[in-house]
């Protein structure tokens, strides 16, 4: 590593606790970032002449709450900033600082400012931009870049979404159970949005859009660290890293979507697999199960299988029953679907779907897995319409390619298999 | 004499490492390990997987199962065993008749990532 690389990144990790504990003192989410930018500035000053501090949180905390109190006294008098020596006693607080910061206030700290970003006022795409903003400390540009839109409006989204937050009220007092409960659920919804963003951009925006991925990964890290028997913040890590382990294969040469079955396995990332499945099973012990842990659980038989065949689709099958009482949804009954077929064929998986038909009617998936049905089950011109449709709802261009070749398979399959495949 | 090399490092750091800087690191210390080998003077190399895949077990009476790696800083590291198990709860079982024969401290568990047995023959 280069030599301020360490810093870049001993700056990055102490940064949600930094920033979370500036909030409580100040109150005030500008004045926070503000100070941790002015403690940034003096480490990046101070730290390749004088070496890491031994706890650079506890560092940027005291070194950023001490210049925005000089700055506020000052009245905010536009002066340069302070010599470094005019710090009180940077080395000798150090240690008195780091152990007042005890694990249960920092714990709270965090999850305060992860969870400022969910306000439920607040839209999905600009909760994200938010967190990544404020907890992650991405440049506008950079999560302009990821969100595919231009550096001024992310900078708008951003402004309006703070000012929103700036209004909400957040309570400052350490949360009781309850609400530490809530908080972390709000948090983990959060953090499964993030991942979503970089999971479901498509093949020529993939590389751009994966960081969202694993940025997601480590703040539920970061939350997993800090809440270390929740299972279902186990399940959450353990879900992302089981998907995002499956990233390499996810495209092809040409940017288009490759489907699970037709994935080549060896490019999975065999390591992420093995601490997802550790976290998972780590998870299972608790008997306290939730919809994180079911989808992690789904995820981890998939990892478990060397090839297509070998899936456990029984198991499989019951799962997505499971999450179904747990969380009611056509999209997920759709998924089961999909095991349906592979245990008890097409023909129940397709019945399960036709209820659903007027809830999915705009949904991409619905048309492109019931014309999948409808084509193993050689109704041929059923499915065209399906696949059809599917590909007026497609929401990116390598969706509408992969129906386009199911499509195309069937057009060439259907002109000399046409009169066998009517029932 | 045989003796343990015990490896410490900022989990942050190393976890935030790209895949080429992580093989990058890990081909340089296999030259080392190599080196090693070819003396017959390695025995197995471990790297563990992160901490928040950890689970600890209190030798109490009854044994104490905690979420997590072993936090506490007034026991010290005294050995370690590599064993294979199915799954978590195995190896639990495992650590609970280890701690039945030697009661008081704690064993923390964690998956194993990359193993090298080695060579060595004491």
């Amino acid at each position: 590593m280069t030599d301020t690389a360490w810093i870049d990144a001993a700056l990055t990790s102490a940064r949600p606790q930094a920033v979370g504990a500036l909030l409580r003192y100040f109150r005030n989410l500008d004045t926070a970032e503000e100070a941790f930018q002015n403690a940034c500035l003096r480490a990046l000053k101070s730290w390749p002449q004088n070496g890491p501090p031994r706890d650079p949180a506890a560092w940027l905390i005291m070194v950023g709450r001490n210049v925005a109190i000089d700055d506020i006294r000052r009245n905010r008098k536009q002066e340069p900033l302070p010599e470094d020596e005019a710090i009180s006693d940077l080395d000798d607080a150090e240690e008195a600082l780091a152990e007042r910061l005890d694990g249960s206030h920092y714990r709270d700290d965090i999850l305060r400012l992860l969870f400022i970003c969910c306000h439920p006022d607040l839209p999905a795409t600009q909760q994200i931009a938010l967190a990544l903003r404020i907890v992650s400390g991405l440049t506008v540009k950079q999560i302009a870049r990821a969100f595919l839109v231009t550096e001024a409006a992310m900078e708008q989204r951003i402004t309006r979404a703070k000012a929103r937050v700036a209004d909400a009220d957040v309570p400052f007092e350490t949360p009781g159970a309850v609400e530490r409960t809530e908080r972390l659920s709000a948090v983990a919804a959060m953090i499964y949005l993030i991942f979503n963003e970089g999971y479901s951009a498509s093949g020529d925006t993939v590389e751009i859009r994966a960081p969202l991925c694993e940025e997601a990964i480590r703040l539920a890290r970061l939350l997993l660290r800090l809440f270390q028997s929740e299972p279902e913040i186990m399940g959450l890590t353990a879900l992302l890293m089981l998907q995002h382990a499956r990233a390499a294969a996810r495209f092809d040469a040409e940017g288009a979507l490759v489907l699970l079955d037709d994935q080549d396995r060896s490019l999975w990332n065999q390591k992420m697999i093995a601490e997802g499945l550790a976290l998972i099973d780590k998870a299972m012990r608790h008997r306290q199960s939730g919809p994180y842990q079911i989808q992690a659980a789904i995820a981890a038989l998939h990892a478990r299988a060397a090839k297509p065949e070998d899936t456990d689709w029984t198991q499989i099958d019951l799962l997505y029953g499971a999450l179904e009482i747990m969380q009611p949804s056509p999209v997920v009954t759709l998924n089961r679907a999909v095991a349906v077929s592979k245990v008890r064929g097409p023909e129940a998986a397709l019945e399960m779907i036709e209820p659903l038909a007027s809830r999915l009617s705009n949904y991409f998936h619905f048309f492109g897995v019931r014309g999948a049905f409808l084509m193993q089950l050689g109704r041929n011109e059923e499915a065209r319409v399906a696949f059809d449709r599917a590909i007026a709802l497609a929401n990116t261009s390598a969706e509408a390619a992969h129906i386009r070749m199911h499509l195309d398979r069937l057009m060439r399959d259907s002109q000399p298999q046409g009169a066998k495949a009517g029932k | 004499m045989l003796y343990a090399i015990l490896c410490y490092h900022d989990e942050d750091t190393v976890g935030s490492w790209t895949k080429e800087q992580d093989a990058a690191v890990m081909k340089k210390l296999a030259v080392v390990q190599d080196k090693l080998t070819k003396q017959g003077r390695l025995g197995p190399v471990a790297r563990l997987l992160p901490t928040t895949s950890a689970t600890t077990l209190r030798k109490d009476d009854p044994p104490l199962v905690i979420d997590g790696p072993y936090a506490e800083t007034k026991e010290q590291l005294l050995g370690f065993y590599v064993i294979d198990c199915k799954n978590l709860d195995e190896a639990l079982d495992v650590a609970r008749d280890l701690g039945a024969a030697n009661p008081g401290g704690a064993y923390e568990i964690r998956p194993v990532g990359v193993l090298n047995p080695g060579s060595i023959k004491p």
